[in-house]
């Protein structure tokens, strides 16, 4: 078996650093440091703003970016190092689908995805079936004659998705594939991706900038912000228990939680003098999801909780909660110390006069 | 008119459009991998080469500096080098051909200059090699453009095939000039304009119709 079944991932960034000369002479730092193991037959989200970094980072795994330091390992080829001729030898196991999908013009649905395989030099008898059942794959049967500006965004990107597979990639990266459609077409798009995870085993990395799409999708996940990866891990454990500032203001986005209007507009950031109360979020998650908590806190500390705003996630097939509350500024560090003794997260969102 | 000049006149069509096929065919032949060259070998591009780029952009736009008229005296002795004499239609497609190949070039430099550059990366993304990107993503990606650029190369060398007269290259602008201006026969250049109008139109009408077919991208104006 190869190395990369011994190391355990499938793609592996140890210590990656990457800097571009600037354009008054200086250089430009795209990431710095970056470590990080995407797990074989993983689907792994990396989630960023634009100009953190992420599509340098995805960039490096097929070689279109080589690192200024540090090593990118896919399986046991190491890409930084590779020779030209190595590099296109390792991009035939990598395959890649973009924002823009990419595809030519000139070519059908069937040319676009038989094109990997043409430069592949594979025998014109064997890319016909292989073409035909990748296109069926995909659910474009019908479409296999036409040219790409005939075609929907959503049936586009899936022509996107059947070319990467033609030369059958132990591992797909997505850039942003999702970022141009609209959310029902994501969704179905997102479906298909999670589909060929499953049915072929294939590793998946996708960058995007939109927490709902490593929600729906990717069992693990990383934070990257200016260069850095400041935080990875299961995308569950991410959600309920966000460690760093950057996860947390991604995932106020997606939580849907928003706070009544007439109390958002009395919140300071900090506690004054005339403060009557504080608002945080609780995070109902794993083992405690379903206790009954905030009764307790009433009928064991006599706290009153005041809910202001509540919903129900999943990531994967976990459920998890997250309420909003204010409670009198006098018991609130206490009614927090409760909470988070007993298993749930706790985040202090602001104070109200 | 007479029976005479209107044999002349077929004679000279007939002078013109071998001239003008076989520069064109002959420009294009060379010009299109010049083009090709010019488009891809700037600093970080598939075929990097900044230097040769440089000198061959310098020579393109040198030969393209030089008055049609001048570059088919000037190079006399070069003609009469490729082509055995310096006079005559046959000889008038040396000067011809070296004004279309880099007009040419800088007309498929452009077209391949459109292509999107997410395809290249599509393609490097796909181990395709340098060479395997030219042919099967940027010429066919490109080919809407240069067929518009082959087109606009061929009507020009309509319109250069008229001065080859000076060095005896016969043809339709040379019959304009020898009867119509010299021997004051209005008619004859008149009908010589015609015959030129009408074949930039058909060659016009043909390119853009061939454009058209080749061109599998959306129309421009509705919505994507």
């Amino acid at each position: 078996m190869s190395e990369a079944q011994t190391s355990g991932a499938a793609i592996r960034f140890d210590n990656v650093g990457k800097s571009f000369p600037g354009k008054d002479g200086g250089t430009v730092t795209a990431l710095t440091g970056v470590t990080l193991d995407v797990a074989p037959g993983s689907i792994t989200g990396i989630i960023g703003r634009s100009g953190a970094g992420k599509s340098t980072l995805i960039r490096m795994v097929n070689g279109l970016e080589r690192p200024t330091s540090g090593r990118v390992l896919v399986g046991e080829h190491d890409i930084g190092a590779a020779r030209p001729a190595q590099l296109r030898e390792i991009r035939r196991d990598v395959g890649m689908i973009f924002q823009h999908f990419n595809l030519l013009a000139s070519r059908t649905v069937f040319g676009n995805v038989a094109l990997p395989l043409e430069i592949a030099g594979t025998p014109r008898a064997e890319i016909r079936p292989r073409v035909e059942e990748l296109i069926r794959r995909v659910g474009l049967e019908k479409l296999a004659d036409r040219y790409p500006a005939e075609l929907s965004g959503g049936q586009k990107q899936r022509v996107g998705i059947a070319r990467a597979l033609t030369t059958q990639p132990k591992v797909l990266l997505s850039d942003e594939a999702t970022s141009a459609l609209d959310p029902e077409t994501t969704q179905t798009v997102l479906a298909l991706l999670a589909e060929i995870n499953r049915d072929l085993g294939l590793t998946i990395l996708l960058i995007t900038h939109e927490m709902a799409v490593v929600r729906d999708i990717a069992s693990h996940m990383a934070v990257i912000d200016g260069g850095r990866i400041v935080e990875q891990g299961e995308t569950y454990r991410i959600f309920t228990r966000p460690e760093h500032p950057t996860t947390r203001s991604f995932l106020s986005g997606v939580l849907g939680l928003t706070l009544p209007r007439f109390i958002a507009e009395r919140m300071t950031p900090e506690a004054q003098t005339d403060t009557t109360a504080e608002v945080f979020r609780i995070t109902f998650a794993g083992a405690h999801a379903t206790d009954p908590m905030l009764a307790r806190l009433t009928s064991e500390l006599g706290i009153e909780v005041n809910i202001l705003a509540g919903a129900i996630e999943e990531v994967g097939a976990h459920p998890f909660g997250n309420l909003l509350v204010s409670i009198d500024i006098a018991r609130a560090a206490e009614a927090r110390a409760y909470l988070d003794r007993h298993g749930l997260y706790t985040e202090v969102q602001g104070y109200v006069r | 008119m007479s029976a005479n000049l209107i044999n002349l006149l077929i004679a000279s069509t007939g002078q013109t459009l071998y001239m003008v096929a076989v520069a064109a065919v002959l420009g294009t032949v060379l010009g299109l991998p010049l083009g090709v060259f010019l488009a891809t070998s700037q600093r970080g591009e598939l075929l990097s080469a900044p230097w040769v780029n440089k000198i061959l952009g310098l020579v393109v736009n040198a030969t393209r500096s030089v008055p049609f008229i001048i570059l088919v005296v000037a190079i006399i002795p070069f003609t009469r080098f490729i082509a055995g004499t310096s006079i005559g239609t046959s000889a008038a497609i040396v000067p011809l051909t070296i004004a279309a190949v880099p007009f040419i070039a800088r007309l498929v430099e452009n077209a391949i200059r459109e292509v999107d550059a997410g395809l290249i990366e599509a393609a490097r993304s796909m181990g395709a090699t340098p060479l395997q990107i030219i042919r099967k993503v940027l010429v066919p990606e490109a080919l809407p453009g240069i067929t518009l650029g082959l087109t606009l190369a061929v009507v020009s060398l309509i319109g250069y095939s008229a001065m080859v007269g000076a060095v005896g290259g016969e043809g339709l602008g040379d019959l304009g000039i020898r009867y119509g201006y010299q021997r004051f026969m209005p008619m004859v250049m008149l009908a010589v304009v015609v015959i030129l109008v009408v074949l930039v139109q058909i060659v016009q009408s043909l390119g853009e119709g061939i454009a058209r077919r080749v061109d599998k991208r959306a129309p421009k104006g509705r919505g994507d």
